[in-house]
């Protein structure tokens, strides 16, 4: 048994990072946004982004960070997965976040409706590279904190109600 | 941040003056509603990053009250109202009378409504007051509240300015009661302009501002 310290990697948001079993990888206050990891269990090596807006046709700008939109954060997350190991083929994803904080009962724009259309954007972008979900905690109005631990695949999911889950 | 290196000093001034105005006239209400002193911090304007923003409020996963409420109108925003769980128990406790009353045991309708309202009544004092200043036509939203995670409720606040970068622009000031035993600030209202509104908040008190 290896008493190695773990180390929790962060994630801003909109930024996104990789993780080497046994250290664990974290991000927090998920409200709207989407909480995606892609990991590759065998080789216990994970990635995760904290992904901001649905697409990046939304960008009013030239520099662009590529973890803030679900179209491009996907494909570099897969990018880098790979790069520190993970093998095409292999590879499975997570997800969590994607609520809708604030009911309002007049004046719903598009953008109030951020949380499912992030959803929506991370699964199309997550079955184009056909990479399966094997569990999401979606929807609902509660913010989301997350942890991965790459060395069990488990995704912890804490939100204010109701405590610490596992999935 | 190319967008932002348009601000000047000028700029920030202009964005604190109104973050003085709005919220000193929210204190005000404040202290008529719970007929109590309240005192209010200079209002601080920053450009930071989105993580920044959530360690103002000791970090995106602290749990907090806030009410949010949407600007529309000739410059269009958002604006939050954030309480830490303790004040907001306070407030909640001097308006109804309960002394005993505690969020985490009772989540019934009337204290949370008596919340929502106050949020209501600060932001539509602080908006108000924004408008008569800059001759804009400024009205709130119906307001929400959320007693969520700090990052989850504010990212809503951030996804118009998410769209031309990686920073945002934050009015903020800063209020507690009078005589608290500690000097923790308690109560924050944040004014967010949508990216498109500095400019004609900027004309509307006669500094330009290239666009």
């Amino acid at each position: 048994m290896m008493s190695e310290i773990v180390q929790v990697v962060k994630v801003g948001i909109a930024d996104m990072n990789i993780v080497k079993a046994p250290h664990v990888i974290r991000t927090c206050g998920l409200g709207s946004c989407v909480g995606v990891v892609v990991y590759d269990l065998t080789k216990e090596v994970a990635g995760m982004a904290h992904v901001m807006l649905p697409d990046s046709s939304l960008a009013k700008s030239e520099n662009m960070n590529v973890a803030k939109y679900a179209d491009t954060a996907i494909e570099e997350l897969i990018r880098r997965v790979i790069e520190a190991g993970g093998r095409n083929g292999h590879l499975k994803a997570k997800m969590a976040g994607g609520a809708q904080m604030f009911q309002f009962r007049t004046g719903t724009t598009d953008m109030m409706r951020i949380g499912p259309r992030n959803v929506e954007a991370v699964r199309q972008q997550l079955q184009r590279f056909r990479i399966p979900i094997v569990a999401e905690d979606v929807g609902g109005s509660s913010g989301r904190t997350i942890e991965f631990h790459p060395k069990t695949g488990i995704l912890l999911i804490r939100t204010v109600n109701q405590g610490v889950r596992e999935m | 941040m190319s967008y932002f290196e348009r601000m000047d000093a000028v700029h920030m001034d202009i964005l604190k003056e109104i973050g003085n105005i709005g919220a000193g006239h929210a204190a005000t209400a404040l202290s008529k509603l719970l007929n109590k002193r309240i005192e209010m911090t200079i209002p601080d304007v920053r450009i930071i990053s989105f993580d920044e923003m959530m360690d103002i409020v000791g970090g995106a996963d602290n749990v907090v009250a806030a009410v949010f409420l949407r600007i529309e109108g000739d410059a269009p925003g958002n604006m939050f109202f954030v309480l830490s769980i303790e004040q907001a128990e306070r407030f909640i406790q001097q308006m109804t009378g309960d002394e005993q009353f505690k969020l985490e045991q009772d989540c019934s309708e009337l204290p949370l409504s008596a919340l929502q309202e106050l949020g209501n009544i600060l932001a539509g004092s602080y908006l108000s007051s924004l408008s008569d200043f800059t001759n804009l036509n400024l009205h709130p939203s119906v307001p929400a509240l959320s007693i969520d995670m700090i990052g989850a409720i504010l990212s809503y606040g951030l996804i118009e300015m998410s769209r031309v970068g990686d920073h945002v622009i934050v009015v903020d000031t800063a209020i507690h009661e009078e005589h608290q035993p500690d000097d923790r600030v308690n109560g924050h209202f944040f004014l967010l302009p949508d990216p498109e509104s500095f400019h004609i908040i900027f004309r509307a008190l006669g500094v330009e501002h290239d666009e």
